[in-house]
């Protein structure tokens, strides 16, 4: 396995937000988590990436405890995030944007005389065409549309060549053309470029369109776990999700 | 004519005036040049937490004043030559920023300027009150450059070396990667961290960084003016670098420089003529900020591409309605 937690656990006050979650990530995956707001889905991840510290409880990389490292430290490991509301380098341009992480996988931060400027050129483009940037390279970053710019970030989390892709909503606040354009990048990046994506995700039709595995969380706890032809017919999960077709 | 080519022929010309300066000035003149030279690496050396690193020290003197007393007491009290002093200067420097901005790089926003200006207030005091070292507030005297450089002229071109020098390795810092993942934890401390960069060492090296240049720039002044004070440690000489950035642009590259220029050229000319010249130089910096909000050269460089802008929609427009013409 890749990627496992072992009651994970994280509180705030009374809540326990993240409440005892065993998870685990198969290799080859595009997982989702889904459930309903405040089911914990946002603390689970920042407290997988070490943005948030765990009250207890264990992450397991590859074999390795990730628990209680630094976001910096785990984004080395190969566990790279993006964010609910894309976080990107406002002033940088498309292009440097992504160079700004490749510089930092290939340890080239710390040349204080060198010019950035043509740096690892073809890294960073071959990124962009990858994503569908590349003819916005010198476009600056603050000037994007709502889905370039997540787009741009899952660039920017690509230029660590993670092996653990964690995205955070991928495709709120998208059109239905951007949505279905999200969808398929992701697929892309699974199945040409091995990565592995953990994803939460509120449209059900992106979730159960592409996810081969789906991890259910109600309430900080997981409440259901499998394929999605089985987590479809979970009662549980109907339950939660009372009303609504899966 | 694109921007970066026209920033080289203002570059060209800044030299030709610089290096010509001495041969028609009168010697007033040269000796307030130097004082602009010597901030405006202050205040450079300031913008590269600024602007680079999105931090705002308070207490950025601090540097400037070790540098001057390093320097002062050096040649003074052991008779050390200059270069050397210098050099020494700016290690001593740099250490004491290692050592404050260790605890300072662990804040963040006002905090840490609070903090930078704490540990400056303390170095002041420091300063001040040891009468056997420092000499207290009554600071040290006598401190001569070597023969050489007595001559107002020639003190010039060396200030002028040696700050030219540093604002280009300032420029290839601010241009490296390094400078870059500086830019990004500026833009996104969470997002830099999230690409593997432990934000806080390099805000630590950019802390040092930038406390060694400001501490050359206090090591050229010491035997410029013959004379350290503690005010240079003061939090008032922590004020000058701020408000000479803000005034010139902070989000340029040579704002400091202009910002120094300006700042030093007024007061120079306003304490000629009234003791009110902090109400002068107070309302300038009020109209600057208010009016300016890029500064001097933020918003000459807005103004131009602004023009630019206008002047590539007019040509489209006139090739527009001339092939509109031939179509018919």
């Amino acid at each position: 396995m890749l990627l496992r937690t072992q009651a994970l656990t994280k509180a705030f006050g009374s809540l326990r937000a993240v409440d005892g979650v065993d998870l685990v990530v198969q290799p080859a995956s595009l997982h989702a988590i889904i459930g309903p707001n405040g089911a914990g889905k946002s603390t689970f991840f920042n407290v997988l990436t070490g943005f948030l510290p765990a009250d207890s409880g264990s992450v397991i990389f590859k074999d390795q405890d990730i628990t209680r490292l630094p976001p910096h430290v785990i984004s080395r490991r190969g566990v790279v995030r993006a964010f609910q509301r894309a976080n990107i380098f406002q002033t940088f341009t498309v292009f440097e944007n992504v160079q700004a992480s490749i510089l930092s996988r290939k340890g080239k931060t710390w040349n204080l005389f060198g010019l950035a400027a043509g740096m690892l050129r073809e890294d960073t483009l071959r990124i962009l065409e990858t994503l569908g940037l590349a003819d916005q390279a010198d476009v600056r970053a603050g000037h994007l549309s709502h889905g370039d710019l997540k787009r741009l970030e899952i660039g920017i989390a690509l230029g660590m060549e993670p092996e653990l892709l964690l995205l955070d909503e991928p495709t709120a606040g998208m059109s239905p053309e951007e949505t279905a354009a999200q969808a398929a990048l992701m697929q892309k990046l699974v199945a040409e470029q091995g990565l592995n994506i953990l994803f939460t995700e509120h449209d059900m039709e992106v979730v159960f369109g592409i996810a081969k595995s789906i991890t259910v969380m109600h309430q900080g706890r997981v409440i259901a776990d499998g394929r999605p032809n089985e987590v479809r017919r979970d009662r549980h999960v109907q339950a939660v999700y009372l009303g609504e077709e899966l | 004519m694109s921007s970066s080519r026209r920033s080289r022929w203002w570059l060209i010309a800044l030299a030709v005036v610089a290096l010509a300066l001495p041969q028609f000035a009168e010697p007033i003149v040269v000796h307030t040049a130097i004082e602009i030279l010597i901030m405006a690496l202050f205040a450079m050396s300031f913008n590269l937490l600024f602007d680079g690193a999105g931090l705002l020290t308070f207490g950025h003197g601090c540097y400037y004043g070790v540098g001057a007393y390093t320097a002062a007491l050096l040649m003074t009290e052991i008779g050390m030559p200059m270069f050397p002093a210098m050099f020494a200067a700016m290690v001593m420097g740099g250490l004491v920023a290692l050592v404050f901005g260790f605890f300072c790089v662990r804040l963040t926003g006002v905090y840490f300027s609070i903090l930078t200006l704490a540990f400056a207030q303390l170095m002041f005091s420091v300063f001040q009150q040891s009468y056997t070292l420092t000499g207290g507030d009554l600071g040290i005297l006598d401190i001569q450059p070597p023969a050489f450089l007595v001559a107002v002229n020639n003190y010039y071109y060396f200030t002028l070396v040696m700050v030219g020098f540093s604002i280009w390795l300032l420029w290839r810092i601010l241009h490296s990667p390094f400078g870059r993942t500086l830019h990004a934890s500026r833009d996104s401390v969470v997002r830099t961290q999230f690409i593997g960069i432990n934000v806080r060492r390099y805000r630590l090296a950019a802390f040092v960084i930038a406390g060694v240049f400001a501490s050359l720039a206090g090591a050229l002044f010491a035997p410029f003016n013959r004379a350290v004070a503690p005010f240079l440690v003061s939090w008032v000489k922590s004020s000058d670098p701020v408000l000479m950035t803000l005034l010139g642009g902070a989000g340029t590259f040579w704002g400091p420089v202009v910002g120094a220029a300006v700042f030093t050229t007024l007061h120079e000319v306003a304490i000629g003529y009234t003791t009110y010249w902090l109400l002068l130089m107070g309302s300038i910096l009020l109209v600057g900020v208010l009016f300016l909000p890029g500064g001097i050269l933020g918003f000459l460089e807005e103004r131009s591409r602004r023009v630019a802008a206008a002047r590539r929609t007019r040509m489209t427009e006139a090739r527009g309605a001339s092939s509109n013409a031939s179509a018919d």
